[in-house]
């Protein structure tokens, strides 16, 4: 059977299927999808080419040699609310449950490098996140957990050298040194710029705050993951798969670049970016995603950047399943969509996952939901049996296709971006933001006029739908509370030795000095969030959104 | 006839735009002149401009959960700078329970995750039936 | 909005009242029957502001530029108008008006008024009330005014009209030479900024507007300077500000400046009649169904347009 036979034999069946009519079908991103996939849709496939083996270049099929077999992905659900206590309480829960890993959820101000009795935080403290404006608040939040033993992620980009500070020096205090720690910080703030919009200094001084972190990571806390690349937020915000694949992957390739250009060794820093994804709705289109970004980022780490340690070569993420595809109809529906984006992402070969929960798009997780989140993981680990063997899905005709779709398209991005002067450019011409409002539009559109049915809203509806979940409702008293500690943390310092960190901070930013030294000792000094990012962003300013609708 | 004008806005901290985007521009795409004022806005930024344009509605687009304090300080706001006539309504993430207390005191329709634009546009073509 | 009474609006107009002001801008934008004598009561206090007219491609960075001269203005305490006009979508008939979203920063400051327009199918960069919205801007006090649009269209008749000053505002793109831009660009500009000046290329493009500009048809003496601006670190703002109090004083003291308003106001007058004339014919009773009738024999070539509309004119046309 050769590939133009079989070729021959699909175009005749495809006839006699659709009797001339056209094909129809397309992915949730929109990229057609035909009736059946034989071999002749991927007539170039060369397996050790373009698979390779788990654990080797071009890693598509996955990162390690043995995969969930010697190691399950961390269960890790992205929490936070209310107070540090609150949280801390959270936490503990999960823990118990089986929770494999801590992820921590700020609040808006504390995203935004302000403390929680700032003037722009009023009504917002605690309400989409746990609030931390200081050292303290951080030492209660991770109260009676052994930061020595789990591992902490923590969603923070403009403002995240410092939160990394408050929790190295918290871990400090509990007798583990930095060497040991093991977690991530976010700090991609390219995609601020493109699609979560929680920045803080314009992008140049950004830039060269994410190197020097990643110079202090690969020196004092190796085992930390210094960036968390991500495209969940872009995906978010509304863009395709292809989109949120090409921005994502540009996004680090700019990330390499900028820590090469700082005079870094590429294998001293990348082994330690990490990337985050989206898990959507179309099923076979995620799991084609990942493969795609686990083949085009080896390819580029090896080849363009030259970097020479595999480990810098293989791609590492986390996922989350796709909270814009929840529905506050029908919220118990939102288990069933969780679950089955959380196994593509397993079956797309994810190090680490968080599945949302159903009542996300009414409130915060309350703790039934979550648990009901945090379950749905392990039902897939233990029952399903889709751990036993590495990529099950490789060598499907459909999914290789559809990688290699992801592929070219991605690199199709990359052109364009790369013509446009490179990611930086592009983002202060509003590209990539444009291409994500048009795909949202786009898809809004497609469900407005029934064309996408999302069932519960535009199709199965209940009349007369009443909300039978239980919400979860912050106090109103966390905003008073946080004040209160605020004011009596700024009595009890020494406010001499603060303002003294501050002053230091300031020269290091205006001079070249590495942040993180300094901001350390601000941290140690008990200098709130506020009063850093303030200083910082004396010397660095503020990011200014280029007009673009 | 006087054209319908809506103020499309996103108050305090929240960065996520997606849905203030869409709801702009389908508005747009149904004959209305929409004033996008972008990110982090406060309360008296959105009323002064929402004075300043003369428009018919405000619509205010909140996912934070900051909702309580936001949408009544934008209506009193209103109401002290002499135009509680403009009608304030919005979307977001907002608990039915709220979207009730919210609507004790005034405030127009809110409009959860998932609702189809079409429904806001006829919300606001009803409420404002000689604006063209 | 008909519960409103002229007297009451001016009554609080007088009294510096934004709202009201807002709300006769309203009356104007949508030809209210009411607006004519609001702007007759107002006349006597016009003429005051300076008007700038800020125009340029889209994507030049107009808007951060509107916001960081108002703020240079505001430092100088002069009170400041802005209006920013955008196109309105010629399917929808509505409009996305997103030029607010740059000038963030002006929003609480009480001295400075912003309202955004849409052109609502005027051709021009302009919509076409846009000079009757700086009028009553105008009364209201504030002593220079901002209008800005996109240049598109046939701005350059609109944007000259309406404005003291016309500013183009242009950025260095790779690849492009100014010789692919609008050819009334570069013909209306009294001052060219050359915008994210910052960027590559900036340097020749002021090399290449200054050559165009050698080739215009010089009038009244002035030069049109060309300024390197960067409306994102504020560059060139104080040279740009400078240089629009400079044209000022230069049309002030060579008298050009009351002769162009002189002149725009009797553009003003003309347009004026022409609408109520036209206005005035069309709403003859009987008038659209006697076009109809004699829209057959033109379509059927027993009668030409010509014949067509001067039988329309000595039936209908009352004369005055």
């Amino acid at each position: 059977m050769t590939i133009d036979r079989i070729s021959e034999e699909q175009k005749r069946w495809q006839n006699l299927v659709n009797q001339g009519k056209p094909d129809q079908f397309t992915t949730v991103s929109g990229i057609p999808v035909q009736i059946i996939y034989t071999p002749a849709d991927i007539p170039d496939f060369d397996y050790l080419r373009d698979l390779g083996f788990p654990g080797e270049y071009p890693y598509t099929r996955g990162i390690r040699h043995n995969m969930y077999r010697g190691r399950i992905w961390t269960m890790r659900q992205f929490s936070g609310f209310g107070t540090a206590q609150d949280t801390n309480a959270r936490y503990k829960f999960l823990l118990a449950h089986g929770e494999t890993g801590l992820s921590v959820a700020f609040d808006f101000p504390t995203l935004y490098g302000r403390d929680s009795d700032d003037s722009m935080s009023k009504g917002e403290v605690g309400k989409c996140g746990v609030a931390v404006s200081s050292l303290e608040d951080m030492e209660t939040l991770f109260e009676g957990i052994p930061l020595g033993e789990v591992s902490t992620s923590m969603t923070i980009n403009g403002p995240a050298a410092v939160l990394w500070a408050f929790y190295i020096v918290t871990a400090e205090k509990q007798g583990v040194p930095s060497e040991k720690l093991r977690g991530t910080i976010q700090n991609d703030i390219l995609k601020e710029y493109i699609a979560q919009k929680s920045w803080l200094f314009p992008p140049e001084p950004s830039l060269r705050i994410i190197t020097d972190i990643m110079a202090f990571g690969a020196k004092h806390v190796p085992k930390w993951n210094t960036i968390s690349i991500s495209g969940y937020h872009i995906r978010e915000a509304g863009s395709t798969a292809a989109q949120e694949l090409a921005f994502t992957l540009k996004d680090g390739m700019t990330y390499v670049e900028a820590g090469i250009k700082a005079g870094l060794d590429v294998d001293t820093f990348a082994p330690r970016l990490s990337f985050f994804f989206n898990s959507h709705l179309d099923f076979f289109e995620e799991i084609a995603k990942f493969r795609a970004a686990r083949r085009i980022w080896a390819r580029e780490m090896r080849n363009t950047y030259h970097a020479k340690k595999p480990e810098s070569w293989l791609l590492r993420f986390h996922t989350q399943t796709a909270g814009c595809t929840l529905t506050a109809q029908q919220p118990e529906n939102n288990i069933v969509r969780t679950a089955f984006q959380a196994l593509a992402a397993v079956l797309g070969g994810t190090q680490s996952l968080h599945t949302n929960s159903m009542d996300e798009t009414w409130a915060l997780p309350t703790e039934k939901a979550v648990l009901i989140a945090l379950r749905t993981q392990q039902l897939i680990a233990e029952e399903a049996g889709v751990v036993n063997c590495i990529d099950p899905l490789g060598g499907s005709y459909y999914v290789e296709a559809l990688t290699n779709k992801l592929e070219e398209q991605a690199y199709e991005y990359f052109q364009k971006i790369d013509a446009l002067g490179g990611m930086v450019k592009a983002i202060e011409q509003g590209y990539p933001q444009r291409e994500i409002a048009e795909a949202a539009y786009r898809y809004q559109r497609a469900v407005d006029e029934g064309r996408r049915v999302v069932v519960g809203v535009n199709k199965y509806l209940l009349e007369g739908e009443k909300l039978e979940i239980p919400i979860l409702k912050i106090d109103p008293r966390v905003e008073q509370e946080q004040c209160e500690r605020l004011r009596r943390l700024r009595q009890r310092r020494d406010n001499a030795r603060v303002h003294r960190a501050l002053d230091d901070l300031k020269s290091a930013c205006a001079g070249k000095d590495n942040v993180m030294y300094p901001i350390l000792a601000a941290v140690r000094a008990y200098a709130t969030l506020g009063e850093i990012c303030g200083a910082m962003k004396e010397v660095f300013g503020t990011y200014a959104e280029p007009p673009m609708f | 006839m006087k054209k319908l004008r809506i103020l499309i806005a996103k108050p305090g901290l929240d960065g996520h735009d997606r849905g203030a985007k869409v709801v702009a521009r389908a508005l747009r795409d149904a004959g209305f002149e929409v004033i996008y004022t972008g990110l982090h806005q406060t309360p008296e930024m959105i009323a002064e401009a929402a004075i300043q344009e003369d428009v018919d509605a405000v619509g205010l687009s909140i996912l934070s959960g900051a909702h309580m304090t936001l949408f009544p300080e934008v209506m009193r706001l209103l109401k002290e700078k002499g135009a509680p006539d403009i009608l304030v309504f919005g979307g977001g993430i907002i608990p039915k329970e709220d979207m009730e207390e919210l609507y004790k005191i005034g405030c127009g329709r809110l409009f959860g995750p998932g609702t189809p634009t079409p429904e806001i546009i006829d919300y606001l073509k009803e409420k404002f039936p000689d604006r063209c | 909005m008909s519960a409103l009474t002229i007297e009451e609006l001016l009554a609080r107009f007088h009294t510096g009242d934004r709202r009201a002001c807002a709300q006769i801008i309203s009356l104007v934008e949508n030809d209210f029957p009411m607006a004519q004598e609001l702007l007759t009561q107002l006349h006597p206090l016009m003429g005051r502001a300076y008007r700038i007219g800020i125009t340029g491609p889209p994507g030049a960075g107009k808007s951060t530029l509107v916001e960081k001269l108002t703020q240079y203005l505001r430092r100088e305490n002069f009170t400041v108008g802005v209006v920013a006009v955008d196109p309105t979508s010629p399917f929808s008939g509505g409009a996305v008006l997103g030029d607010r979203v740059r000038m963030s920063s002006l929003f609480t400051d009480p001295e400075v008024y912003i309202r955004s327009m849409a052109t609502r199918g005027s051709l021009g960069g302009l919509a076409r009330c846009t000079k009757e919205v700086c009028d009553v801007l105008d009364a209201f006090g504030k002593q220079y005014i901002i209008i800005e649009t996109v240049g598109v269209g046939q701005m350059e008749l609109d944007i000259a009209e309406a404005a003291d000053s016309t500013v183009v505002v242009l950025v260095p793109e790779s690849g492009d030479s100014i010789q692919a831009l609008k050819a009334g660009l570069m013909e209306i500009g009294e001052i060219y900024c050359v915008n994210k000046s910052d960027r590559e290329g900036a340097d020749r493009m002021v090399l290449e507007i200054e050559t165009v500009l050698e080739l215009r048809p010089k009038n009244n003496t002035w030069v049109p300077p060309v300024i390197k601006t960067s409306a994102l670190t504020g560059a060139g703002i104080v040279e740009l500000y400078q240089q629009i109090i400079t044209h000022r004083q230069h049309q002030e003291q060579s008298d050009v400046l009351s002769r162009r308003r002189y002149q725009a106001l009797r553009q003003e007058i003309r347009r004026l009649i022409e609408e109520k004339i036209t206005s005035n014919f069309w709403q003859n009773p009987g008038v659209n169904q006697e076009l109809e009738q004699l829209l057959i024999q033109v379509a059927s070539r027993r009668l030409s347009p010509y014949q067509a509309a001067d039988r329309l004119i000595n039936q209908f046309w009352k004369g005055g």
